[in-house]
């Protein structure tokens, strides 16, 4: 295994530069060195220029994910080693705009975030004097799976959908609301679907399945995305078949 | 993010890169997702062929008989092999992915998925097997 390794390293200094521009970085590639830790040695050692984002070092906060040799990937979970002898590749997040060198502007999926009410949303509160809400470990294990997503993003950055249309609503949202759909304390699911099911929400989505590949979580919002149209549809099948009974 | 965003000192100029035209070719799963939705063309033509077998039927001896003779021509023969690949590649890719979109439940118990999916390949297989049962009759 070679003792170094080179990094090429996105840049973009938007005081100075027009543009995307490389700069390369031979950095040590001990086999338990992540690209994450390539980057602090950059910064710590070699030019502390370089803006990027990261936090927990540890998967779970989602803040380091960056497009490594053509991947979307966490950069505190993905190997320098796996890419011997290199040269590795890092730049910013697909589909982002970038604001600086690997740093990508979020506040779009923030807000769209925020518009699928990923809480509960109930119609109506109990006392606090008549409990908690009881779940049983089957209802739970409807929605674990999707209350996984730690919003790193990735699967925005391997959509070509939301890449062509920035108004389509994204993976990460609708897992994220189908989580609370499938929530056995939710009552929200139809204010959710007034959202999701507008032209840039549910039927935005052409079933790539990219986003479910490149998640670190293994959340799979292509799934949530899908099961979210069956219901739409079935939806829209009762209410017409029986007008009468739609709620 | 906001469409039309002010730059400032303090918020300065983004770049926003734009998708290739062929970000397509750019990897396999995104490849496999154009063919599969350009397969859609094959499966509205098998449509079509199949309403003017009927037409061509219903027109008697010598209609059908014409109808023989104009699919056997090189360009009807290579357009129908080549629909036949591309209504294959669509059969399989979309049963490979029913599970993800379909969750089915026997009781509290969840089916696996790839329950869900044999179940389609074996619909196939006795749709098939009947359609040639009846050819063969």
């Amino acid at each position: 295994m070679p003792d170094r390794i080179m990094l090429q390293v996105a840049r973009y200094r938007p005081e100075q530069d027009a543009g995307v521009s490389f700069q390369e970085y031979e950095v040590p590639c001990p086999k338990d060195w992540v690209v994450l830790d390539g980057l602090n040695y950059v910064k710590d050692r070699m030019d502390g220029t370089l803006s990027y984002r990261w936090s927990c070092r540890m998967g779970i906060c989602g803040s380091c994910g960056m497009t490594v040799n053509g991947e979307p990937k966490l950069t505190c979970a993905t190997f320098l080693a796996d890419y011997a002898p290199g040269p590795v590749r890092v730049e910013p997040l697909r589909n982002f705009p970038i604001i600086r060198d690997l740093v990508v502007e979020i506040g779009d999926f923030m807000r769209k975030l925020v518009s699928v009410k990923p809480w509960i949303v109930r119609a109506k509160e109990k006392p606090l004097s008549e409990g908690e809400y009881l779940q049983t470990p089957q209802a739970m294990e409807e929605y674990t799976q999707f209350s996984m997503c730690i919003n790193c993003m990735l699967c925005y950055a391997a959509c070509p959908i939301y890449g062509l249309d920035p108004h389509f609503i994204g993976p990460a949202a609708i897992a994220l609301a189908q989580r609370y759909n499938l929530d056995g304390r939710d009552e929200g699911s139809r204010e959710r679907m007034e959202i999701l099911s507008q032209d840039e929400g549910i039927w935005g989505c052409t079933f790539v399945g990219e986003c479910t590949k490149v998640c670190p979580k293994n959340v799979d919002p292509a799934g949530a995305i899908q099961r979210y149209k069956l219901n739409a549809a079935l939806d829209s099948l009762k209410a017409f078949l029986v007008p009468w009974g739609a709620r | 993010m906001s469409d039309h965003p002010v730059h400032t000192a303090y918020h300065p100029r983004w770049i926003r890169r734009r998708m290739s035209t062929y970000w397509w070719l750019q990897r396999w799963s995104y490849l496999a997702f154009i063919l599969r939705e350009l397969s859609s063309i094959f499966v509205a033509w098998f449509v079509v062929y199949l309403l003017l077998l009927v037409g061509a039927v219903n027109q008697g001896d010598a209609g059908y008989r014409e109808f023989l003779q104009w699919s056997a021509s090189p360009l009807v023969l290579v357009f129908n092999v080549m629909s036949l690949g591309f209504i294959v590649f669509h059969a399989i890719t979309w049963f490979n992915l029913a599970p993800q979109a379909m969750v089915v439940h026997l009781g509290t118990r969840r089916v696996p998925g790839v329950w869900v999916a044999a179940s389609n390949y074996v619909a196939w297989v006795l749709a098939s097997a009947l359609v040639g049962w009846v050819l063969l009759m």
